[in-house]
């Protein structure tokens, strides 16, 4: 070992195996030299090919070197941007989404356990709630008062996005404070929901909880439930279209009729398309189905699932 | 840097990388709960609703 002679010629002084040159004094000064500089082994070599032997000691660790660290960090942060692009594309939904799911159906349940105003029409609403009466679409449906901007007023269900896809409903559809923050907006504007004209509703497609990320799935017939205190209003999709994002004409109460009054009561979703773009919008239409009052339990739009 | 980590953690080698698993599980915790939900506010490319 290199170091082992250094040593014991150091210790025992000029006694060692090799004769003491001049060149062995440039090397011992340049040695003393490597102790501050750590740099100087190739200068040593150079001079003398027998001071070669005369390696600086190399410390039990290393010092970290300037770049050795700047490269470090330049690797982490690498890593780090990677992880990101990881969490927008695919682990940051998921765990917004859950969290969000959790908020959704702590909203629905506490409307649940709200005592009803309206007594029950007959029989107990537990015994059988998917045979529960639902109001025809021309029955009287209850609509709710204009909501005031951030207002928390509904839960939507999709079964067909799976059994725990659900997501609160707030008035509005600020970019910021609404839908970068995993809400479904609802357009201001627009019907409420079972009012007798269009209700409109945004959501992301992807990051932020992606409420709308498998819009494009629908299939005609598809439940679309809104829970609010009053009930569930179940609506059925009927057919998807791409638009560009000027086209507030499927915000009119007759969605793309201009000039038409309002005849009847519809849904409209709109999300950004192709997904993890914005250049057009994807939108979803939907016509009323039924109303099932919060006494009657849930509908059967709700327990029975999807079909197919 | 990460060397002089390693150097610092004490216990033998396979207490070393339990605890460097630890350790790097609470910092994805952090960059995933907080961090990057924080930094998404200013670089969120998208417009989901019509009309602007």
């Amino acid at each position: 070992m290199l170091c082992e002679n250094h040593t014991v010629n150091e210790g025992m002084g000029d006694d060692g195996p090799r004769v003491a040159g001049p060149g062995e004094q440039t090397s011992r000064r340049a040695l003393r030299l490597a102790a501050q500089a750590d740099s100087a082994g190739p200068t040593v070599a150079a001079e003398s090919p027998a001071t070669t032997t005369e390696a600086p000691t190399p410390r039990p660790r290393r010092r970290a070197s300037f770049l050795g660290v700047l490269g470090e960090l330049l690797i982490t942060a690498g890593v780090v941007a990677l992880l990101y692009v990881a969490w927008q594309m695919w682990i940051g939904d998921m765990i917004i989404g859950s969290q969000k799911h959790s908020e959704a159906s702590a909203l629905s349940q506490s409307w649940l356990q709200q005592p009803s105003e309206t007594p029950t029409a007959s029989g107990s609403p537990s015994a059988s709630p998917s045979a529960a009466p639902t109001a025809p679409a021309d029955a009287v449906v209850p609509v709710m008062a204009a909501q005031d901007y951030g207002q928390k007023f509904g839960v939507m269900f999709i079964p067909r996005f799976g059994p725990n896809w659900q997501f609160t409903i707030a008035a509005g559809t600020g970019r910021h404070d609404i839908l970068d923050a995993g809400e479904i907006g609802h357009y201001p504007d627009t019907a409420m929901p079972g009012d007798v004209g269009n209700t409109v509703y945004a959501a992301h497609r992807w990051t932020s909880g992606a409420p709308f990320d498998p819009i494009d799935k629908l299939v005609i017939g598809d439940a679309i439930v809104i829970q609010t205190p009053d009930g569930w209003y179940t609506y059925r999709f009927r057919t998807l279209e791409y638009v560009q994002d000027t086209q507030v004409e499927v915000l009119l109460p007759v969605p793309q009729q201009v000039g038409m009054a309002a005849n009847g009561r519809y849904l409209t979703l709109t999300s950004c398309a192709p997904k993890l773009n914005m250049l057009e919008r994807i939108i979803a239409y939907a016509v009323f189905d039924s109303f099932t009052p919060t006494s009657a339990g849930p509908p059967a739009s709700l327990t029975q699932g999807v079909t197919a | 840097m990460y060397a002089a980590l390693w150097r610092i953690l004490p216990g033998p080698a396979w207490v070393r990388v339990l605890i460097l698993l630890v350790l790097l599980a609470a910092v994805l915790y952090g960059l995933f709960w907080y961090v990057f939900p924080w930094v998404g506010q200013f670089i969120n490319p998208q417009e989901a609703t019509v009309g602007g």
